[in-house]
């Protein structure tokens, strides 16, 4: 309750957090009161009017009814990639940082491979041998390949715990290894593994646009999400035409929902790490 | 009971270093002594010395990287049979309750040494004593956090978890040195009940050679990880051989010291 005072203080917090509350009541919500007619209604890259706001997208389809379907779909890709990566990591972090010795070697090892070569490249490699992708194939393989950022923090703050008394005496108490990583590291550690799976979420949604805009991510008729709107203004020549309304407000949607998401997992830290509360 | 032939810890040469190359470093370099039963021995020695190390190696979380460390005669090999025998109190009382849990939950925790745990009753009962031991009313903790309480407090939180698991060795690293002078005797009276109640063989670890001199039978004199003098309290404090002993002599306050001469 008092962390949440604290975090309130911070315009910064506070404006993260509104705009990311905003644009998740916009997803749920906004398909409720908007007519989502994901049909073609007009002539393709018809320009924004009374009807249509943002106007029509290369298939003539209506863009705003796309923007909440695409919105609702990044926000899920990022969610469920985030809790896979922030999972995997802190489990192998926690696991290697804590045990040390022979198993910490061979955990580090994996996790340094990992991030030595480039995530996007794995997530080419393997979203290609899929010929159909739905959305939550794309988050999965984003979240298996996204990982070990959370693995390396998480391994460093085990391993400054692994000396304290507390840990000792627990061990006294005739506590296994499961026990006590669960018990008595993982609650000191759980504000920073929080602030991880922001950080997962947020890259897990610019990997979807990414791997959308190259034509790799979810496949299907309804498979909307900010990438793939992207994707098809890129392909359909709404890019090299020069019609603003079937890509800026997508990007403009993208940008400001990471943008929330660094600004209240920065704003945590300030709150998290006394050394930077002011 | 008391068996004073019988040899508690016996150390011959034991060194244990850590890192590898050129970050080696020795903690203990090298200790032979023996500690018999029912005996007070004080290790006492500067900071960075090797005796929390030592005090480890005793407790069976850390392992000597060469020579030999026995206890009662046989290499320790079950920790968990080690611990119901042999347990610890550590120098800051603050870390070492998890924060995120009561401090009666966590004196209950340490029934977990058990092979089986006795009945609920008989654990809320036992830790209602032990409370009682250190004088502290069951009351005055029931639902409170380790931070909520003073840290004279604390250190009597965890002696009273000693009185709830009732070892027959006790390591004490530096229990009174995060206390102040009124509480530090308090903790040494609680200790020194242990040793009567139970029969104890207690190894006090602690930087004043004044206070060590007060509590044991037998002092150790640490050095870089080495034993650089050891004998009775009265030997060796007032005929050091070691420089080192005449250093850690010469640092205590003078009040102390007419009271160590009388």
């Amino acid at each position: 309750m008092k962390l949440l005072k604290n975090l309130l203080k911070s315009p910064m917090f506070v404006v993260g957090i509104s705009l990311f509350l905003i644009t998740i009541l916009v997803a749920l919500f906004g398909p409720l009161f908007y007519e989502m007619n994901l049909q073609r209604v007009g002539m393709p890259y018809d320009a924004p009017s009374g009807k249509y706001w943002l106007g029509l997208d290369n298939f003539g389809r209506d863009y705003i009814a796309l923007l909440l379907r695409g919105l609702s779909s990044s926000l899920y890709v990022g969610l469920i990639a985030g809790v896979i990566a922030t999972s995997i990591g802190t489990l192998v972090g926690l696991y290697g940082g804590f045990k040390g010795g022979i198993a910490d070697d061979i955990l580090s090892v994996i996790t340094n491979l990992f991030v030595v070569i480039p995530q996007f490249v794995i997530l080419i490699l393997i979203s290609s041998t899929f010929e159909k992708r739905s959305l939550a194939l794309v988050a999965v393989i984003i979240g298996f390949t996204a990982w070990t950022w959370s693995a390396r923090g998480v391994r460093a703050q085990a391993a400054a715990l692994k000396s304290k008394d507390h840990i000792s005496l627990a061990r006294l108490n005739g506590d296994g290894i499961m026990k006590v990583l669960i018990v008595h590291v993982l609650p000191y550690i759980l504000s920073y593994v929080f602030m991880v799976f922001i950080l997962q979420v947020s890259s897990g949604i610019l990997s979807e646009a990414a791997i959308s805009m190259i034509g790799l991510g979810p496949t299907g008729d309804n498979a909307i999400s900010l990438g793939v709107i992207l994707n098809d203004a890129n392909r359909y020549g709404g890019l090299s035409g020069r019609f603003w309304h079937t890509f800026l407000p997508a990007t403009c949607v993208i940008s400001a929902l990471v943008f929330a998401l660094y600004l209240i997992n920065t704003s945590m830290e300030g709150v998290f790490n006394p050394r930077l509360r002011k | 009971m008391q068996n004073s032939d019988l040899k508690i810890f016996d150390a011959s040469n034991a060194v244990r270093t850590f890192g590898h190359g050129k970050k080696l470093v020795t903690a203990v370099d090298g200790v032979t002594f023996d500690i018999k039963d029912g005996e007070i021995v004080s290790l006492v020695g500067g900071s960075g010395c090797g005796k929390s190390v030592l005090a480890k190696i005793m407790l069976g979380l850390h392992r000597q990287t060469s020579g030999t460390f026995l206890y009662k005669g046989k290499e320790i090999t079950d920790l968990k049979e080690h611990w119901r025998e042999v347990q610890s109190v550590f120098q800051d009382p603050f870390s070492c309750f998890n924060q995120f849990f009561t401090i009666r939950s966590q004196l209950k925790a340490a029934f977990g040494i058990y092979k089986t745990k006795p009945s609920d009753k008989e654990m809320e009962d036992r830790v209602d004593q032990a409370l009682l031991a250190v004088n502290v009313k069951p009351s005055e903790v029931a639902g409170k956090y380790p931070f909520e309480l003073s840290g004279g407090q604390m250190q009597r939180m965890l002696l009273a978890r000693i009185f709830v698991l009732r070892p027959q060795v006790l390591i004490a690293d530096e229990p009174t040195s995060m206390v102040d002078a009124c509480v530090r005797a308090n903790i040494l009276d609680y200790l020194m009940k242990l040793k009567e109640e139970l029969n104890m063989t207690i190894v006090f670890i602690t930087h004043d050679i004044g206070l060590a001199y007060y509590v044991s039978d037998r002092l150790f004199i640490m050095h870089k990880g080495k034993i650089v003098e050891q004998g009775a309290p009265d030997d060796v404090t007032v005929n050091p051989k070691c420089e080192h002993t005449v250093q850690l002599l010469e640092d205590i306050p003078e009040i102390h010291k007419e009271w160590i001469k009388r």
